[in-house]
């Protein structure tokens, strides 16, 4: 499932990266508060823990056994951003210790795998709920749809990123039928597994499950003189989470537009040129071919009009490659510069309250 | 298939493909050889599939740094089977692919799919290769200092050094689980088993989980405040820099000759 490098040409691959980062910026800004509170050694657990479970065979039915691929149950476990960050940081893990999964194709896998199934796994989850009665078994119903969708989703993602940068050109119908098809299997399995392991925790410790914070009973207190007061469940959250949503929200509007004005510009770079220099070089080969057979006194002016023009489209190829990967670095460089000023605020915030 | 144990690197913890060789590449800090490793791989990507020669190149260069880290090719080779999957879709590519067919073995087969294929073939096996030299030859430890030099957020490289660190832990719990349940008489290998397993890695995920709150309220307990401290990292060297920038600076090299020549 990791895409290897080559799969996906540079231009892409440089914008998948920055969407990446992107929403690992605003992963990073939501998930903020939570991380203050518990550490970062809960989720760099529950990375872990997901990596490990991603190599567990599960039987899932007529002789088959799969395994799982974890966005759907992040998300449903830690939330949606704790979910992301997970994610990321297993499909980190994994190219950059493991060799599991190429470097330039880190951020179309951590695009694919953990973004898109982690935020339409839990909107999907989300939507569910809002319909389903307010059960505990209403989640792991709403954890199956989610799964069964979010895979394929994934699937369409990917088959998306194929049609702009993909290497060989292969009919986008067949890729979009094959992957789809394949990971609606998939999906089943992903669900099966999501919905089975949510259900085991849920009956073990239902307060750890993210999705299923407002099922939590509020806690009702009853004195010596049997006057009763109650304590609402999410008594302790408010506070912090609504200054992190109005700083959130800028944040992302900035890295949104940062993302969309590098995707667009550079799939359309993409899709001008479809393989970047091989085009250059197939347009300018029929170029020589042609002056070539033209012969006579104009054929070396010719010649070596081609020898400049190729060098210098050559060399514009490997300065657009460069500016590609350049841009994609200074978002990442400028979302972690902007970070530290508004980051200061709630922490000023939150030690005030403290003290 | 009945018992499959929780294989993979996983359970040896983060360093399983490390290496130790007293190697120049070795020495090196990781974020000079994340950087050269990246710039490498890139330049392998942008190489056009009518340069081919350059590939046999980037090939020997490759090798050179596995003969001067003093990697076991071996190693190196089982490793590579992490591609398999890719390898059969690569394979697949020839007959999927449209364009002009040609004959292979008495097989109509794509002629774009064909090289499409090769190439894809040869990319990912450069790119596969030089991830796991960089794993081989970087500590985890070094690779978190290398990871913070290079300004990932520091939120991000604390949660990554847990991960790894609890790595090892996470899939020794399952796997005693794992045992457990086969000692209860569970086989696991049929779909009215998908409940006990599911028990057993959600039970796994509750002690990871409260694990987690330990270590966190351990570490309040010795007097955390604020943010991880920073990684005692050494900044690299410009000697150090040119050194590993040789590789991707040769690859460059070997793609403009390839361009101008072919």
């Amino acid at each position: 499932m990791h895409v290897p490098d080559g799969f996906i040409d540079l231009p892409v691959s440089a914008a998948t990266g920055a969407v990446a980062a992107g929403a690992v910026a605003i992963a990073l800004r939501k998930a903020a508060p939570e991380i203050r509170e518990t550490g970062p050694a809960l989720p760099g657990l529950v990375s872990a823990f997901i990596f490990a479970v991603q190599m567990v065979n599960f039987p899932v039915g007529a002789g088959t056994s799969g395994h799982l691929l974890g966005g759907v149950l992040a998300a449903a476990l830690v939330g949606p951003w704790t979910g992301l960050l997970c994610m990321t940081v297993v499909l980190l893990v994994q190219g950059v210790f493991f060799a599991d999964g190429g470097l330039t194709a880190l951020g179309t896998n951590i695009t694919d795998m953990g973004v898109v199934t982690v935020i339409v796994g839990y909107a999907v989850m989300r939507l569910a709920l809002g319909v389903l009665p307010r059960r505990s078994s209403s989640i792991s119903v709403a954890a199956f749809v989610a799964a069964m969708l979010a895979v394929p989703a994934a699937a369409v993602a990917f088959t998306g990123i194929y049609a702009v940068g993909g290497s060989v050109d292969i009919p986008l119908g067949k890729v979009a039928t094959a992957m789809i098809g394949w990971h609606v299997l998939i999906g089943i399995g992903e669900a099966l597994i999501t919905t089975a392991v949510l259900s085991a925790v849920l009956a073990a410790r239902p307060d750890l499950v993210f999705v299923a914070r407002h099922l939590r009973r509020d806690l009702e207190l009853v004195d010596a003189d049997g006057k009763r007061t109650t304590v609402a469940a999410d008594a302790l959250e408010p506070a912090t989470g609504r200054s992190a949503v109005h700083l959130g929200r800028r944040s992302v509007i900035i890295a949104l537009s940062a993302a969309a004005v590098v995707a667009f510009g550079l799939s359309y770079f993409a899709s001008a040129h479809p393989d970047g220099l091989e085009y250059v070089g197939q347009q300018l080969g029929f170029e020589h071919q042609d002056s070539a057979v033209a012969g006579g006194p104009m054929s070396g002016y010719a010649v070596s009009g081609v020898q400049n023009t190729f060098l210098s489209g050559g060399l514009a190829g490997l300065i657009g490659v460069a500016l590609t990967v350049l841009i994609g670095c200074a978002i990442a460089w400028i979302v972690r510069r902007v970070r530290p000023v508004e980051k200061a605020a709630p922490e000023r915030e939150s030690s005030a309250v403290g003290g | 298939m009945v018992a499959t144990p929780v294989a993979g690197p996983a359970a040896r913890g983060a360093d399983a493909l490390l290496v130790r060789r007293p190697s120049i590449v070795h020495r090196l800090p990781a974020q000079v050889k994340l950087v050269a490793l990246l710039v490498f791989v890139v330049v392998v990507v942008a190489t056009p599939r009518t340069a081919w020669p350059a590939f046999v190149a980037y090939g020997v260069l490759l090798a050179g740094v596995i003969a001067l880290a003093r990697l076991p090719f071996g190693v190196i080779a089982r490793r590579m089977l992490v591609e398999t999957p890719f390898v059969v879709f690569a394979l697949l590519m020839p007959f999927v692919a449209s364009g002009p067919r040609v004959d292979v073995v008495g097989l109509s087969v794509s002629e774009s799919g064909l090289i499409g294929g090769a190439v894809l073939l040869v990319k990912g096996s450069l790119g596969v290769v030089a991830a796991i030299v960089l794993a081989a030859t970087t500590e985890s430890r070094e690779m978190l200092v290398g990871l913070e030099r290079l300004r990932l957020p520091g939120v991000l490289v604390a949660i990554i050094g847990f991960a790894i660190r609890y790595l090892s832990i996470a899939s020794e719990d399952l796997e005693r689980a794992r045992i457990a349940r086969l000692a209860r008489g569970g086989s696991g290998g049929r779909s009215s088993q998908l409940r006990s397993v599911a028990g057993t890695v959600g039970s796994t995920f509750v002690r990871t989980y409260e694990r987690g709150e330990r270590v966190h309220r351990a570490m309040l307990a010795r007097g955390l405040d604020g943010p991880m401290p920073v990684l005692s990292g050494r900044a690299a060297t410009a000697a150090e820099w040119r050194t590993a920038l040789a590789l991707p600076a040769a690859a460059l090299v070997v793609l403009a000759a390839g361009l101008v020549l072919t």
